[in-house]
């Protein structure tokens, strides 16, 4: 038998099978340059990426997704905790085994980083070039690649020939050339229009439907997380603040940041002009206003004149908009009631009583 | 112009071609590593071993900066240990390799530093070795802006060839001065400037050819 060094060893379960990915206090603290202070980038980050997931990040811009997302496939090395992947300790890996284990982990990137001398066909070749196939191997993965993502009728073309769009689909045929387990988009999106960007979104939903890939995928935009993630985490100053399904986290959202998240994704978030207005305390000639956030069946309830029919009292609708989050409905609407005989707090115990969330925003006059 | 003049003129030209050529080759085959390993060997970066990168910087710049009649003499003792002898056309390939491997290696660092960083992570991130990144993504991606240098470096090898004269190397050059200078012949002068004229001209068509042809980050009709 021949010695390999515990670290050597591929495929020594450290964690549950259920568990892609798992990050263990992860932090990433970049010392102090003469010019600048020590950044902390991570701070004993807490993860788990269950197999077949898709798992949002988001977070501000240096909140710290790239530098997590890094970890994961070892371009970055923590400078605490421990990351394993399908069972690996990528954290305590030596270059070759690192090497190995980074074919099992694909990655996508904003600026697509494709080379401009090969053609489509040869960027998706080059991971498998790499790790030595034959031309003939080569060329039987490819080709299925390229049909996989639609772009087979552009297969000789070089990447200035091709759309922001089409280059990120040579980006996924690339990434998964290898077969890997594991699929990391950092802001795979973010340079795409919001059409080509659902496009690509449900090719990475179809991939990993299909071939049962698990994504982790970081963005800025909460649109981005509720078309196809299944969980998110909200990084906020390198901490995960918030994470939990998407649904719950975009229905109920517990921090401030997961809630400014939702509030430019929802058309019901407040106008600057209604926010300038808003007063704490009542007045005698106030109007009360709420948020209403209603989900599943109820929002195809006609609630609000309902409400006015009960109360006997007029309900005016700021803004509302009804969505899909994670595929249910899912409404928030801003409305005001005339506080006149203490009908505001009457509607509140009958909207919660119809299973409505409502949140008292404030009076305005 | 005599036909003896114009076979001296042809057997100028020749012994030129012969030193550019070669010192291009050897010029070529000790500078583009060179610079690959300057351009990759700074402070976290792919071959990270920056002292080695500061010292051999330290020495390209010296070699860089020293005017080539100077290290033309200076280098004798060099060249009669390598080719035997330190007179003659052969001699001066050594000072015409010496000046170009440097010039060369900071264009090929030039070129390969231009290469977008994200192509090196990608790469990575795939799982390839150092040198698979070099092979694969620095050298190919480099190669317009390497093949435009090297075409730099050409030229100005002809230009170092016509001062050679002075060690006994023969060419266009030490043909000038010669003929045209020592001897007073104006127009075997103004034979070699033509022809010196032509060459670069070609050699700088041939090279821009090549660059454009590498070069797929245009898009062309
Ligand atoms: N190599 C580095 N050296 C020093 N500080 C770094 C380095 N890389 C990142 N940082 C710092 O770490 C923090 C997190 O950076 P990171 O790139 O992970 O942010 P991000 O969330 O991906 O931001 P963005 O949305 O802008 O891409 C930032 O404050 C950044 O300045
Ligand atoms: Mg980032």
């Amino acid at each position: 038998m021949s010695f390999v060094p515990q670290n050597f060893e591929i495929g020594t379960p450290v964690s549950p099978v259920s568990a892609m990915i798992a990050l263990k206090g992860v932090s990433k603290v970049y010392p102090a340059t003469r010019t600048s202070a020590s950044v902390t980038a991570l701070d004993a980050v807490d993860l788990t990426i269950g197999t077949g997931e898709i798992f949002g990040v988001i977070g501000r811009s240096g909140a710290g997704k790239s530098t997590l997302i890094r970890t994961i496939n070892g371009l970055e090395t923590p400078t605490g905790g421990s990351v394993v992947v399908d069972g690996v300790e990528i954290t305590r890996l030596a270059a070759r085994p690192l090497r190995e284990a980074r074919r099992g982990i694909g990655m996508i990137f904003q600026h697509f980083n494709l080379l401009s001398s090969r053609t489509a066909y040869q960027n998706v070749a080059l991971p498998l070039e790499l790790a030595g196939l034959s031309a003939a191997e080569i060329r039987a993965r490819v080709e299925p690649m390229l049909d996989l993502v639609g772009l087979a009728d552009k297969r000789d073309r070089f990447p200035v020939e091709l759309s922001g769009g089409q280059k990120q689909r040579v980006g996924i045929a690339r990434a998964l050339a290898t077969r890997p387990k594991v699929l990391l988009s950092d802001e795979a999106t973010s340079a795409l229009d919001p059409e080509t960007t659902r496009s690509i979104l449900a090719l990475l939903k179809q991939v990993n439907r299909d071939l049962g890939v698990t994504i982790v995928l970081i963005t800025h935009e909460m649109a981005v997380v509720r078309e196809i993630c299944d969980r998110v985490g909200v990084i906020e100053a390198g901490r995960i603040i918030e994470q939990g399904k998407v649904f719950d986290v975009a229905t109920r959202p517990r921090t401030e940041t997961a809630r400014s998240f939702l509030a430019e994704l929802n058309g019901a978030a407040l106008s600057p002009s209604l926010v300038a207005r808003l007063r704490q305390d009542p007045c005698g000639t106030c109007r009360t206003v709420f948020r209403l956030t209603f989900s599943g069946p109820l929002a195809d309830d006609p609630i609000i004149t309902r409400l006015a029919r009960h109360l006997d009292t007029d309900v005016a609708i700021l803004s509302a908009r009804v969505e899909e989050i994670a595929g249910r409905p899912f409404g928030t609407m801003i409305v005001t009631i005339d506080n006149a005989h203490g009908a505001s707090g009457a509607a509140e115990g009958f909207l919660r009583s119809a299973g409505i969330e409502t949140e008292k925003l404030g009076h305005v006059a | 112009m005599s036909p003896d003049l114009l076979a001296l003129i042809g057997r100028s030209a020749l012994d030129t071609l012969y030193m550019v050529t070669i010192a291009f080759a050897l010029g070529t085959a000790f500078g583009a590593p060179l610079g690959i390993f300057l351009a990759t060997s700074g402070k976290g970066e792919l071959f990270a071993a920056p002292v080695a990168n500061r010292i051999l910087g330290v020495i390209v710049n010296a070699t860089r900066s020293t005017p080539f009649i100077i290290l033309l003499v200076a280098i004798i003792p060099l060249t009669r240990l390598i080719v035997g002898t330190s007179i003659g056309t052969t001699a001066a390939i050594v000072p015409l390799t010496i000046a170009a491997a440097p010039f060369i290696a900071r264009i090929v660092e030039a070129a390969v530093r231009e290469v977008d960083h994200g192509l090196i992570e990608a790469t990575l991130a795939m799982g390839a070795t150092p040198l698979q990144v070099v092979r694969k993504v620095l050298v190919p991606e480099a190669l317009p802006g390497i093949a435009l240098g090297l075409t730099l470096t050409i030229v100005s090898l002809i230009a170092n060839s016509a001062m050679v004269g002075a060690v006994g190397g023969g060419g266009l050059g030490d043909l000038g001065i010669r003929y045209g200078y020592q001897r007073f012949m104006p127009e075997v002068m103004a034979a070699v400037v033509v022809v010196l004229i032509v060459l670069v001209q070609v050699v700088q068509s041939a090279g821009e050819a090549l660059a454009r042809r590498v070069n797929k980050r245009i898009r062309r009709a």
